[in-house]
């Protein structure tokens, strides 16, 4: 294995340098801090965990060339899990019993976070997740954090922005995919608290071209004020397209599943007026130069969309906000001792991320609020920052 | 009320024409081999993708739609030389099994080619819809219906009018003979391969203004286009034409009378009805059992 014969190099290059005796007299110091990582780099999810591979590996050379952290180089181990949990728990063990890392920064999917927990709350090493839901760190678990927004967080924007425009009675459309599923859960969960009442909810299947009829009998629905769609990828141009198809004009809100660029080419103008909450990440461009991320999410995407040729997305942003997370904490513990970090991590307050800012606690494991989301509108072709 | 039924039928005839296009090349195949290509899908997914990238490219439309289709035409050529040929002899599960196989390296290629995000093509004639009763239809649902349209009549004039279609109708009805009478049964299956590549990609193309192209876009399409073939008989064209709307429509009534959340369940139901009353499909005369 590839990590494994780095592993060697690493300590030869260790031994090497001791030999010469240009390191200083404490060979602990020099021992680079590991960063285990299992990632779905390849597979049905690797639109998650090629961008945050790509930022883990961007950011650690970076930071090694600038000297390490406390004086120690990081090592990135990282597996290819392909989002699945049954290949993820090995990969965890061996992380945890064989190469011995000192934090897990890791879990593209929900599924393989959810497989990775036990094993690393027996362990005892901080984990800071990629992995989008809500029950990664509700309830807490001690070892376990996330820096993905909840989609929970996502419906009480869109139902705030709602409430302030007189809105009380939804169209709902979702689909089929997890991400669509769990989004349609906390529309469901989340109205009645919110004075929301959901008076269509249909779905759409997976792969489907034409979701139509679905929008031609929501529009028919007796007192709806809003269509909302809970959806990801392709399907959220096709809506947008049928919806625009079927001259609808009642406000139509998308989710962060919606906030890439693509969502708004490939609708071909059925996009516009489409109102969504994204991260400050994927609309930096269109926030003011008073927005506080604007400058940390500004470098970011500067920095992915020169070294790797690709556009901005905003689970790129999850794996940097998860490594400067760790990074600070380390630096503030002056050591890796676990549950020095693990205390240090719960410190972060203030942090600004490129997906929002950080204020982390012992009974709070995500420390983003609703605030860590903007509210948008599509106009000629591009966001507009909503008040 | 009798809008909302022309708008359900309308969107059901335009996924439906998608169905029977895809079911046509699973049917074509079939008949030349007895393979069920499980890469139909990904034909789709070329055709498109292609056509999007290189009309990207800067080529004009209609060039890169034909340069799209000439693609296709030689994957699925190679895919029979390459992968179906050398294993000529083995079961037939084997060879469906390297069909699934080709499938997920062709998505994989594309994946790798031009990346995962998905992408629209320009509609042939605009994206104003078009009234119809009170139904509002895109100009292109009309394109994919005609082109289905022009293509069965294609396909029927072949197999019954040409000498080398009337070759592979032969051959899908009695290999030995044919060969005896001195058809050339290896041309015909890479014939099949190319036609149903052709047929695929020429699909893709139509739909992918309305279902945009990415890589994994032939997924859903082949399962239903499958179903299509199966449920119009296998190895029949015209019947997997006619279950592809069938499909279709019950979808789409069903996701505008009853329930969205049955909808994909009742193209599954018609196929588990129809093997269990008719197993030799809707449209078979039956009796006819070929071995």
């Amino acid at each position: 294995m590839k990590p494994g014969l780095f592993r060697h190099l690493t300590i030869a290059a260790a031994a090497i340098t001791m030999a010469v005796g240009v390191s200083n007299s404490d060979a602990k110091a020099a021992d680079p801090i590991k960063i285990g990582s299992f990632l779905a780099v390849t597979g049905g999810a690797s639109f998650l965990g090629d961008p945050e591979k790509k930022t883990l590996e961007m950011y650690v050379n970076k930071i090694n060339a600038d000297g390490g952290v406390i004086g120690r180089k990081l090592e990135l181990i990282l597996y290819d899990d392909q989002g699945n949990p049954a290949n993820t728990v090995p990969f965890v063990k061996r992380l945890i019993n064989d190469d011995k890392v000192d934090i897990l920064l890791a879990g593209s999917t929900t599924g393989s976070t959810m497989a990775a927990i036990p094993f690393v709350e027996k362990a005892g090493i901080p984990f800071i997740s990629f992995g989008g839901a809500g029950v990664i760190t509700s309830p807490v678990k001690k070892w376990v954090f996330k820096t993905p927004h909840t989609d929970t967080l996502a419906v009480q924007k869109i139902f705030t922005d709602m409430k302030a425009r007189g809105i009380s009675k939804v169209g709902l459309l979702s689909g089929s995919g997890g991400f669509d599923k769990s989004c349609r859960k906390q529309v469901q969960t989340l109205a009645p608290g919110s004075g929301m009442t959901v008076v269509a909810d249909e779905t759409h299947g997976k792969g489907d071209t034409d979701m139509t009829p679905q929008i031609t009998k929501i529009k028919g629905t007796a007192g709806v004020q809003a269509f909302m769609y809970c959806g990801f990828g392709a399907a959220t141009s096709i809506v947008a397209k049928n919806y625009k198809q079927l001259g609808a004009s009642m406000p139509h809100y998308q989710t962060h599943g919606s906030a890439s660029k693509s969502f708004i080419k490939n609708a071909e103008g059925g996009a516009e007026g489409v109102r969504l909450p994204a991260a400050a990440l994927v609309v930096v461009d269109a926030l003011p130069a008073s927005h506080p991320q604007k400058k940390v999410a500004g470098a970011y995407k500067a920095m992915y969309e020169s070294k790797t040729g690709d556009s901005i997305s905003s689970f790129g942003g999850h794996a940097y906000d998860g490594l400067m997370i760790a990074v600070e904490a380390i630096k503030r513990a002056g050591s890796t001792d676990k549950a020095k970090v693990l205390a240090e991590i719960e410190k972060t307050s203030n942090f600004i991320g490129a997906d929002g800012i950080y204020n982390l606690s012992a009974s709070d494991h995500l420390g983003l609020d609703e605030a860590s989301f903007v509210m948008v509108e599509v106009r000629n072709g591009d966001w507009k920052m909503l008040k | 009320m009798s809008a909302d039924f022309l708008q359900f039928l309308f969107s059901g005839i335009t996924v439906g024409a998608t169905y029977a296009l895809v079911g046509l090349g699973f049917s074509i195949i079939y008949n030349a081999s007895h393979v069920i290509n499980f890469a139909q899908g990904e034909f789709v997914m070329l055709g498109g993708m292609a056509t999007v990238f290189f009309y990207g490219a800067g080529l004009p439309m209609p060039l890169a739609m034909a340069m799209a289709v000439a693609m296709t035409i030689f994957i699925g050529m190679a895919l029979e030389k390459f992968a179906v040929e050398p294993a000529k002899g083995a079961s037939i599960v084997t060879l469906i099994i390297i069909t699934i196989g080709a499938s997920i390296f062709l998505r994989g290629l594309a994946e790798v080619l031009w990346g995962r995000n998905f992408h629209s093509l320009p509609p042939i004639s605009g994206s104003d819809p078009i009234n119809i009763g009170g139904a509002l239809v895109l100009p292109q649902s009309l394109w994919v219906v005609g082109g289905t349209i022009v293509i069965v009549i294609t396909l029927a004039w072949f197999f019954n009018r040409t000498m080398t279609g009337k070759a592979m109708v032969a051959s899908a009805s009695n290999p030995l003979a044919a060969r005896l009478v001195g058809i050339n049964l290896k041309f015909i299956l890479l014939l099949s391969f190319a036609l149903s590549a052709m047929l695929g990609s020429i699909a893709g193309i139509l739909i992918a203004p309305i279902s945009l192209a990415y890589p994994g876009v032939g997924i859903m399409l082949g399962l239903k286009g499958f179903c299509a073939a199966i449920l119009g008989g296998m190895g029949n064209p015209m019947g997997a034409v006619l279950a592809g709307l069938i499909v279709g429509i019950s979808e789409a009534l069903t996701a505008g009378y009853i329930s969205s959340a049955y909808k994909d369940a009742v193209a599954f139901i018609i196929i588990l009805a129809v093997l269990f009353l008719r197993p030799n499909g809707l449209f078979s005369t039956g009796g006819t059992e070929r071995v």
